[in-house]
């Protein structure tokens, strides 16, 4: 009697017992995690903002990464038409969203690698510069790593989806990507803020 | 059990039998994702850090027995109470709330696993190769040659303690990638405790049907991700500085040490209350047990523990009275920390509320749970005083402090965990504890606890600071620290009565049935040990009690909900 199938089933009747995804909370709890990380390189980052002792200083060298930024920002429309496309079993759509993303998270960490070359070779701003350089490369390449992680994934959607193998089914999947993704582009405008504008 | 069916003992009988030779059963914990497995593997793994831990304090309260004492040198010493606070807090805390977590969440809210369990799978050996790295340092500190040279930098590692200059070689770094490891496996895990939560529970468990201890772990949980990732951002800066001379906590090179302290603290504060939140958890499923009376006020007792969970969040600086923040911000945290002791009062009388004109029944859980009570009270005292900037800038760096924080962490959170112990381990391994053993090791902890964390606010007052490795006899300070000895020895004693007692109950404890406290919710209602997947059928609940409903058809609690 007291066995948990004798747990009557008496709400068959009533609404349908429907929960939330669990792949978009997991994503929520993990945006939210790392949100924390990112918050404290970013107040470590304000925190020694004019604080070096010696130079280089950020204003002479910074230059504000606006094409970078412009496409990693519109990479965001182009995996939401992926997903949308997805939703709506336009797999051809799907891919060209997936591609598009891939392109453009690209250009955007290629950008940020002529950045980091330029400071390194002809700036001599390297982490152990001064406060500048340890805060700048930390706080820049902890956003760049999330970039890296994120464009793995996509390339690894890209190839499932070019091997004809991202179906209708799978748009909650690549949902959950695209949430990551987005997160990653929301940080990228806290961090161009802080470093590029207040920064300097 | 009286009233179980033919087939259902048939079900235990199996799950009985299943006793199979060594290798197969090794390869079968090692790789499995069942919740029940993990959760085991996280307690038993917590237990054994717990003896570890208590050995390391047992050799410090041996070197403070007696005046002039050389039993350790002082380096010893510093790495004593490094490793003691460095693995109760991470190895010993963490893992055993999270291993009741995990076996316990899916079962309460009639799910058949976590939502993920390869993560789950994950989150626990990342967390255990952290503790191990640890414990490798002993071996490999200060290279090969340096053995026993564990880290020394306190459990807090203070900046610029732990800068290159400070401490070379390698011990240090085994403290943070040991911690950086098991904050990954923690924040894994609950990421997986609120997703199975939210999007897990079977028909019927609305958010205000979860049993209280689901609450809890679902809040800890919560506060997981805003704690531990400030530290290990912290940590990640620890080491840029320590591998590629960045300047984050460099004070030669404009960096700050109290940037350190306020990233510790934004950790290390909320820290005690993601332990003790669990632990009120335990005490909310067994007070009302053994009082025979539903909870009182539940959604108060909801309400008031996400409120502490918020609150603490912004009392860190109170560690960092003695710093100089200034007037503003001394007076900002004395009262944010004052705040807390609204919502904690609130859970008082909610317990007492619910042992009020209950039927109580005195078994070896609730003996631990009343103790639990009175020692949480003194503690939240205590608490208030050290609260206070003043009085804080007396007593802070005081064995005064050290009494007071372990009469949370040892009389609130320990008593809450081996309440658990004797309460939940007949639906882990399907047998009752002795409960003659039991009450041996409560009432020797009892009076170890109380001997040894009473006497030491005394010192404290006198003048005695903390982490001195010894002191002179002319203080007035040696009975005293005798007496606190004595109780160390005493609830270490009491622990071993603990292991002995677990260890001999697996193989000749009583038969449990899958009901034995006549208790309430839906894990009650498997067999014990649980089968793999927990439910034959998805089970579905109309009220809070579920269990009571089905034994008391006559006066469900769903006609009062
Ligand atoms: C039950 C028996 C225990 C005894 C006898 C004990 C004893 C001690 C002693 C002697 C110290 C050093 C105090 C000093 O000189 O500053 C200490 C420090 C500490 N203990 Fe315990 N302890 C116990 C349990 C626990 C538990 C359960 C926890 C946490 C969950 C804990 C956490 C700590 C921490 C965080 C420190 C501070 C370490 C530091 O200053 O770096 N202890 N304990
Ligand atoms: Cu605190």
């Amino acid at each position: 009697m007291q066995t948990a199938s004798a747990i009557p089933i008496n709400e068959q009747g009533g609404a349908p017992w429907v929960l939330p995804s669990r792949g978009i909370i997991g994503m929520v709890c993990l945006i939210i995690a790392e949100s924390a990380i990112f918050l404290i390189f970013v107040v470590a980052y304000i925190f020694y903002i004019g604080k070096s002792l010696t130079g280089p200083y950020p204003k002479e060298v910074l230059e504000l990464p606006i094409f970078g930024t412009v496409c990693l920002l519109s990479s965001s429309f182009t995996i939401h038409h992926a997903v949308a496309a997805l939703r709506k079993s336009d797999t051809r759509g799907c891919l060209l969203g997936l591609a598009g993303t891939v392109l453009l998270g690209g250009i955007f960490i290629a950008t940020t690698a002529k950045e980091w070359y330029h400071l390194i070779y002809h700036e001599g701003l390297t982490v152990r510069t001064n406060l500048f350089g340890t805060t700048y490369y930390s706080l820049v390449g902890l956003h760049a790593s999330h970039v890296i992680v994120g464009l793995i994934m996509l390339v690894t959607a890209l190839g499932l989806s070019l091997a004809g193998r991202v179906r209708e089914e799978h748009a909650e999947r690549l949902e959950v990507l695209s949430l990551y993704w987005h997160f990653v582009d929301g940080v990228w405008v806290v961090v161009f803020t802080v470093v590029y504008i207040l920064g300097r | 059990m009286a009233n179980s069916t033919p087939v259902m003992e048939a079900i235990d009988q199996t799950i009985e039998s299943k006793r199979r030779p060594p290798s197969d059963v090794i390869t079968e914990w090692v790789s499995t994702v069942d919740h029940k497995k993990i959760g085991i593997m996280y307690i038993v793994y917590a237990l054994i850090f717990l003896l570890i831990a208590g050995v390391e304090a047992i050799i410090m309260r041996i070197q403070l027995a007696v005046p002039n004492n050389d039993f350790v040198s002082p380096q010893v010493f510093n790495r004593m109470f490094t490793m003691h606070g460095t693995t109760m807090v991470f190895f010993v805390g963490i893992p055993v709330l999270f291993g009741y977590g995990n076996y316990l969440v899916p079962l309460m809210i009639g799910a058949r696993d976590m939502a993920f369990p390869r993560l789950n799978a994950f989150g626990f050996w990342i967390s255990a190769f952290g503790g191990l790295l640890l414990y490798f340092s002993f071996f490999g500190g200060d290279g090969l040659y340096g053995a026993g040279s564990a880290p020394d930098v306190g459990w807090f590692a203070y900046a610029p303690l732990t800068a290159k200059v400070f401490s070379p070689g390698n011990n240090t770094d085994y403290w943070t990638l040991g911690v950086l490891l098991s904050g990954i496996g923690t924040t894994a895990t609950a990421l997986n405790t609120v997703t199975t939560v939210i999007s897990m529970r079977c028909r019927g468990m609305t958010m205000g049907r979860l049993p209280l201890f689901t609450w809890l772990m679902l809040i800890t949980s919560s506060m997981i991700f805003v704690v531990v990732s400030p530290l290990t951002a912290a940590q990640i800066m620890l080491i840029l500085d320590r591998y590629l001379g960045s300047h984050f906590f460099d004070t030669q090179a404009g960096g700050s040490a109290v940037l350190w302290m306020h990233f510790f603290w934004i950790f290390g504060h909320p820290e005690v209350y993601v332990l003790v939140l669990p632990a009120f958890g335990f005490v909310n499923e067994i007070i009302p047990v053994f009082s025979r009376k539903a909870a009182f006020g539940y959604p108060a007792m909801v309400a008031a523990s996400a409120g502490i969970g918020f609150v603490s969040l912004s009392v860190w600086a109170h560690h960092m009275f003695t710093v100089g923040l200034g007037p503003a911000g001394n007076t900002f945290f004395v009262f944010s920390t004052m705040v807390i002791s609204v919502p904690t009062g609130i859970k008082i009388f909610n317990w007492l509320g619910t042992l009020w004109g209950g039927k109580i029944i005195f078994t070896v859980p609730m003996l631990f749970c009343i103790a639990f009570l009175f020692q949480f009270l003194v503690a939240g005292l205590t608490g208030i005083m050290l609260a206070a900037a003043p009085f804080d800038w007396q007593l802070g760096n005081s064995y005064f402090v050290v009494a007071h924080f372990h009469y949370v962490l040892v009389g609130a959170i320990v008593f809450g965990l081996f309440a658990a112990f004797y309460y939940w381990y007949p639906k882990i391994t399907g047998r009752m504890m002795s409960e003659t053993l039991g009450k041996w090791h409560f009432w020797l902890f009892v009076i170890g606890f109380h001997l040894c964390f009473d006497f030491m606010h005394i010192p404290g007052l006198l003048g005695m600071p903390r982490r001195i490795y010894t002191y002179e006899a002319s203080r007035g300070w040696e009975t005293l620290n005798l007496i606190v000895s004595v109780g160390a020895i005493f609830q270490g004693v009491a622990v071993l009565i603990l292991v002995y007692n677990l260890v001999r109950s697996y193989y000749r404890g009583e038969k449990a049935g899958r009901d034995p406290w006549d208790a309430w919710t839906l894990e009650w209602a498997v067999p014990s040990p649980p089968p793999v997947y927990n439910f034959a059928i998805d089970p579905s609940v109309n009220s809070r009690r579920p269990l009571w409903d089905l034994k008391h058809p006559e006066e469900p609690d769903s006609d009062y909900e």
